[in-house]
């Protein structure tokens, strides 16, 4: 049985009923990816290429003629390892951000929880992640960089990953439904945080102490921080981790608060 | 078991204006409103505008029950409300104040082609839209095969469905939506798209899904359609239920709704003046024979119509007649003024002016019952300068009329008194 109800403004999650459709998220998920890729001589490889020039690029400005301390890693392995979860974010951000208004088609016309919509272009950007993650244990092996038992850990941190693109992305997707400037301004934003994060340099060159920590108020440095030692065995987690790990559980909180409480709204203004 | 299928309460639901445009909120809007809003303290004319009408009611106070099993009409003029409804029953959409219980899926037939997607093949769209209609992913693969027959497409399947023509687009697209099997079907205006052949698969289809028993609501603007598929039909108009009844009263009352009914209608002039129209209507009137503007008329009596209207240039060729219809928009007849040879003769041009086009209606010819003119002013083949298929309605009394001593409902719309004669022909 249905009830038909006005909106009120905390709904429990419903888990059970996101549970239920989890088919439509696979298949939305499966869509994303297929679409992308399609009529593309190079198909999916251009999830491994992408990263693979950024990288060569990184490596040319800033490890070879900036020479850029790399936590005595070779620069590639370097800047590869922050590069994977850092892409993983940047690609579920731009794309989650528009996901909502991209399928305002489904939304004024079929029911569903309308949280599969930012779900599935999240998973769609993981499935690139995935693709990409061979590359990067293709390079460990060219520079015979075994990982340690700390890689044990990369589930976790690989979840943490996660949660921090979908807490963002949900509040991008659900203001960008009523703010359209949200998608002008995503390119900027993802811009200025990729060099707010320790991705080309090391978290070393930001002050110890107060600034460090205020550092780890950006998520990605969490993230980014954990990965890297889960991998590749630099300075374990600390301190500034936590921030991390803090911030972005209240993120997602209240993302996924504001989201509900504009979900029922969505079908009316988007 | 007697509880209803849909059981809705007091279902309400606003909108503000500027939401119904497609125009999205921005940030710049948001700043920009309290900008407007002081400007307003010195615009007292613009504050009660927008103040009084920044919100609608797209429904107001909706009530009803659904039987399981039922097959509803809904009916109503664009803007009464109707696809607010179904989006609040489809659950797209919330109400903004009320409640209602709906048990069981409902999967409807206005989300025809959502969710395909252009460069996905005929194949992938099946799944991808079956997903997103709510079907499961055996259910699918169950019904794949049948969904593929039914829709025509064949060994295009495996071709992206950018690359179909529109209608094996829509037919593969409805083919997915009929298969969904929900126990309430909602209906809406799909008849309107397609080619003849594809409308009757669709009534087809909605005809069986009511056979087995489930749950139909129907919207509609086709009355044939609405007609032949439902017994009970709801009147919606500015958002509130007129009237729920059985279908032919139903539409019957639909289509009297909003016509104007003292046997007189007057047109504004001025606005087909300043389009530089070179006909102007001005009025179109039902007399008595005492030549008294009259809402009913007697049968026995006869009656006459006359149109009255301006012409701005001269115009060759000219025939200004009437349409009679039923209210159920079936013709009874149609007359030129110019049709008698003679007359066009005589009025062959017609230059600028303010003329009356008068015709009788003989007594002892129409039925009991109420009817509908219409307006035609035009050139043959030439142009057509002015049409109004429902200007005005009145009703015919059949007291006195042959027949009337039975007081039994005579069929037909004319009732013509005929020289009957009897005789014996054997003993």
């Amino acid at each position: 049985m249905t009830f038909l109800r006005p909106a009120k403004g905390w709904l429990q999650l419903n888990l059970r009923e996101l549970w239920r459709y989890r088919e439509l998220i696979y298949f939305l998920t499966w869509r994303d990816i297929k679409v992308r890729y399609k009529q593309a001589v190079l198909g999916i490889a251009w999830a491994v290429l992408q990263p693979i020039l950024t990288v060569l690029i990184f490596t040319v400005i800033f490890g070879v003629l900036l020479k850029t301390p790399s936590q005595d890693l070779p620069y590639p392995l370097f800047a590869f390892s922050a590069l994977l979860p850092w892409q993983l974010f940047a690609t579920a951000l731009q794309r989650s951000s528009v996901s909502l208004v991209g399928n305002a088609n489904l939304i004024t016309k079929i029911y569903f929880p309308r949280l599969a919509i930012p779900l599935s272009t999240v998973f769609a950007a993981l499935v690139d992640f995935l693709v990409s993650f061979l590359v990067l244990l293709g390079v460990m092996i060219y520079y015979r960089h075994w990982p340690g038992l700390n890689t044990l850990w990369l589930p976790l941190i690989m979840l943490f990953a996660l949660l921090t693109a979908l807490a963002v992305g949900l509040w991008l997707s659900a203001l960008n439904v009523k703010y359209r400037d949200v998608q002008h301004m995503v390119p900027f934003i993802i811009q200025v945080w990729m060099y707010a994060s320790p991705i080309v340099y090391p978290i070393e060159i930001i002050p110890e102490g107060t600034w460090r920590l205020l550092y780890g108020l950006n998520p990605m440095v969490g993230v980014i921080q954990g990965f890297r030692w889960a991998l590749l065995g630099t300075e374990p987690p600390n301190l500034t981790m936590l921030i991390s790990v803090g911030v972005v559980v209240i993120l997602l909180v209240s993302g996924l608060y504001y989201f509900r409480r504009m979900e029922k709204t969505f079908a009316d203004i988007v | 078991m007697a509880e209803p299928v849909i059981h809705l309460e007091n279902i309400s639901k606003q909108y503000r204006i500027g939401l119904l445009q497609e125009r999205p909120d921005t940030l710049r809007d948001v700043l920009t409103t309290g900008v407007k809003r002081a400007s307003r303290l010195f615009n007292r004319r613009a504050e009660s505008n927008a103040e009084g009408s920044s919100h609608i009611w797209a429904l107001k106070n909706i009530s009803f029950d659904v039987e399981h099993g039922q097959v509803l009409g809904i009916i109503g003029r664009n803007g009464a409300g109707k696809s607010t409804l179904l989006k609040i029953l489809s659950r797209v959409t919330d109400p903004t104040t009320g409640y209602g219980e709906i048990r069981g899926r409902v999967g409807s037939l206005l989300e025809v082609g959502t969710g395909f997607h252009p460069e996905l093949s005929g194949r992938e769209n099946i799944y991808l839209n079956g997903a997103i209609l709510g079907m499961r992913r055996e259910e699918i693969d169950r019904k794949f095969d049948e969904i593929v027959d039914f829709s025509e497409v064949g060994k295009f399947i495996d071709t992206p469905v950018k690359r179909f023509s529109s209608g094996m687009y829509l037919r593969l697209a409805f083919a997915v939506a009929a298969h969904l099997e929900p126990e309430i079907l909602v209906v809406d205006e799909v008849l309107a798209v397609g080619d003849a052949e594809f409308q009757r698969k669709c009534l087809g289809k909605m005809s069986d899904v009511a056979q087995e028993g489930r749950t139909v609501l129907f919207v509609s603007h086709n009355m044939s359609a609405i007609l032949r598929l439902t017994q009970e039909t709801i009147v919606l108009d500015q958002g509130k239920i007129v009237m729920r009844g059985p279908t032919s009263e139903a539409v019957d009352h639909y289509l009297n709704m909003g016509l104007t009914k003292q046997g007189e209608r007057f047109w504004d002039q001025e606005g087909y003046i300043l389009q530089g129209a070179p006909f102007v209507p001005v009025a179109l009137r039902v007399l008595n024979p005492a030549g008294e503007v009259v809402d009913t008329v007697n049968a026995m009596e006869g009656f006459s119509i006359e149109l009255v209207y301006q012409l701005t240039k001269e115009i060759s060729g000219l025939r200004v007649g009437i349409y009679m219809l039923t209210t159920r928009g079936e013709f009874v007849f149609t007359s030129f003024d110019t049709d008698d040879q003679q007359m066009f003769e005589k009025h062959t041009t017609r230059g600028p002016g303010r003329y009356i086009s008068r015709c009788k209606i003989p007594p002892n010819l129409m039925n009991e019952g109420r009817y509908v003119l219409g307006v035609n002013a035009s050139v043959y083949r030439i142009q057509r300068f002015f049409q109004d298929d429902k200007a005005l309605t009145f009703n015919v009394d059949a007291t006195g009329a042959p027949g009337t001593q039975w007081p039994e409902q005579r069929l037909g719309q004319i009732r013509p008194k005929l020289a009957w004669s009897i005789g014996k022909v054997e003993r």
